[in-house]
């Protein structure tokens, strides 16, 4: 099949599906109108039932938490995966030294991105952190809160330090921590079935709305996503980055 | 349906055109990171602030960074 | 002007897969699904939203407040998420089929056949 007979069949086939669309989306209620009765019950019950202010939250990790814990693992599964096909092949060398893309110069980091680079990875995993054990009382939670986390790995690499990063990189800790992280998910929701009501039940303590230690299991729940989500995308990062700087396949077998 | 949330669909869309007509993978990295803030401002407007929260650090920091340590890779290549 | 956010979001899918079928360079063509998944983030945020209501955050806000509809929203939170980490997945594996191949082309790739 040439590449205009393929263009042709996609743009009848694109006319097709875009008057379906088009013409089921019209008869949708209008934008506005806000037609679902779960949203409204839950929002209405959020705060009095589990002293949760963060609505959203509440709904990932208490009422609906074996879908978030069905996601976490799929992430899980894709860290895995990529960790998999990434990984150093049998004819390829670890070469110590810095990337340049061939044929190009490459300027030298400049001074201000690097003392800036450096000076802002303190106060990213400090807001990373804040995101995740605040998660039950504003926007936040464990799945920002682990990316806004993992970005501290990438300031030290914009900041151009990778190199002196690779040495002392503690890959297995990040491993176990993942790994760790995925696993609490599932202990926490144990827990529930141990004391004999449901699996993922928030028994805990439900304390004064909108202090840390309020709502129950679910800052546990956060920390535990939140450590699997950092670790799980600082792996990602290093996998990539591995790939980019240092792997380099062995001189004259190409 | 306020003006605000109506232009900054508009933007959304056109976004979405530049991103997939831009050919050439290194600027269209750069129009993928751009791409993600107009989603996360509109998803702000829409009063998601976690969907919002997760759409900018993914889509402006995670992603380009993943694709241009790709593209650089390819480029500089095996050698 | 009502059914505005839902045509964005099929004029998101439809220009997604148009990208993803005359794409010249496999990393070109991750970035188009990612095009795709985001129109499915624009239609669900869209069908949850409700006029004159706010965001489901009750920490400053007194209760009985209307808001817009969570559930849609827990739903497109842990999706954006997940959809960069299959995205990273997708990349891992155009990286390797560049150091296999040599190629970015999904056109010559499909005629190295052996």
């Amino acid at each position: 099949m040439t590449t205009r007979v393929r263009q042709l069949v996609f743009f009848l086939g694109a006319l097709g599906l875009a008057a379906l669309v088009v013409s089921a989306f019209v008869r949708l209620p209008h934008f506005g109108s806000g037609f679902s009765i779960d949203g409204a019950q839950l929002g209405a019950l959020s705060v009095p039932q589990r002293h949760i202010t963060d609505v959203v939250t509440a709904i990932n990790f208490d009422y609906r938490g074996v879908d978030t814990m069905g996601e976490e693992f799929i992430f899980f599964a894709a860290v895995a995966a990529v960790g998999l096909v990434l990984r150093p092949q049998p004819d390829e060398v670890v070469r110590a030294e810095v990337d340049a893309a061939s044929g190009r110069w490459v300027p030298p980091t400049s001074d201000a991105v690097r003392v800036l680079g450096l000076a802002l990875v303190g106060p990213t995993i400090l807001f990373g952190l804040y995101i995740v054990a605040h998660g039950h009382l504003t926007p936040g939670g464990g799945f920002q809160g682990g990316v806004v986390l993992a970005t501290g790995v990438l300031l030290v690499y914009l900041a151009g330090e990778y190199e002196h990063l690779h040495g002392l990189y503690p890959e297995q800790a990040i491993k176990v921590g993942e790994s760790v992280g995925a696993a609490g998910y599932v202990a926490i929701g144990l827990v529930g079935l141990i004391w004999g009501t449901a699996f993922l039940d928030n028994i805990g303590p439900l304390g004064t709305i909108g202090r840390l230690n309020s709502a129950g299991l679910v800052p546990l729940i956060d920390v535990a996503v939140g450590v699997e989500v950092a670790a799980g995308f600082v792996l990602l990062l290093t996998a990539f980055l591995r790939q980019a700087i240092v792997l380099r396949v062995r001189e004259g077998e190409q | 349906m306020s003006l605000l949330s109506a232009l900054a669909m508009i933007l959304v869309g056109a976004g979405g055109l530049a991103v997939v007509t831009t050919r050439e993978p290194t600027r269209q990295a750069l129009v993928a990171g751009l791409f993600g803030i107009l989603l996360g401002i509109l998803f702000f407007i829409l009063q998601a602030p976690d969907v919002a929260l997760s759409e900018v650090v993914v889509g402006a920091v995670a992603l380009p960074l993943m694709l241009l340590l790709t593209l650089a890779k390819v480029r500089g290549g095996s050698r | 002007m009502n059914v505005l956010p839902y045509l964005v979001a099929a004029w998101l899918l439809i220009i997604g897969l148009w990208g993803i079928i005359t794409s010249r360079n496999l990393v070109h063509l991750v970035v188009c699904v990612s095009v795709v998944q985001s129109s499915t983030y624009l239609l669900l945020l869209a069908i949850g939203y409700r006029s004159h209501a706010t965001a489901p955050v009750f920490a400053d806000i007194p209760l009985g407040r209307s808001v817009v509809d969570p559930v849609v929203q827990a739903l497109c939170l842990t999706d954006v998420v997940v959809g960069a980490t299959v995205t990273a997945l997708l990349l891992a594996f155009v990286l390797q089929v560049h150091k296999r191949t040599g190629s970015l082309d999904p056109e010559q790739l499909a005629r190295m056949d052996d």
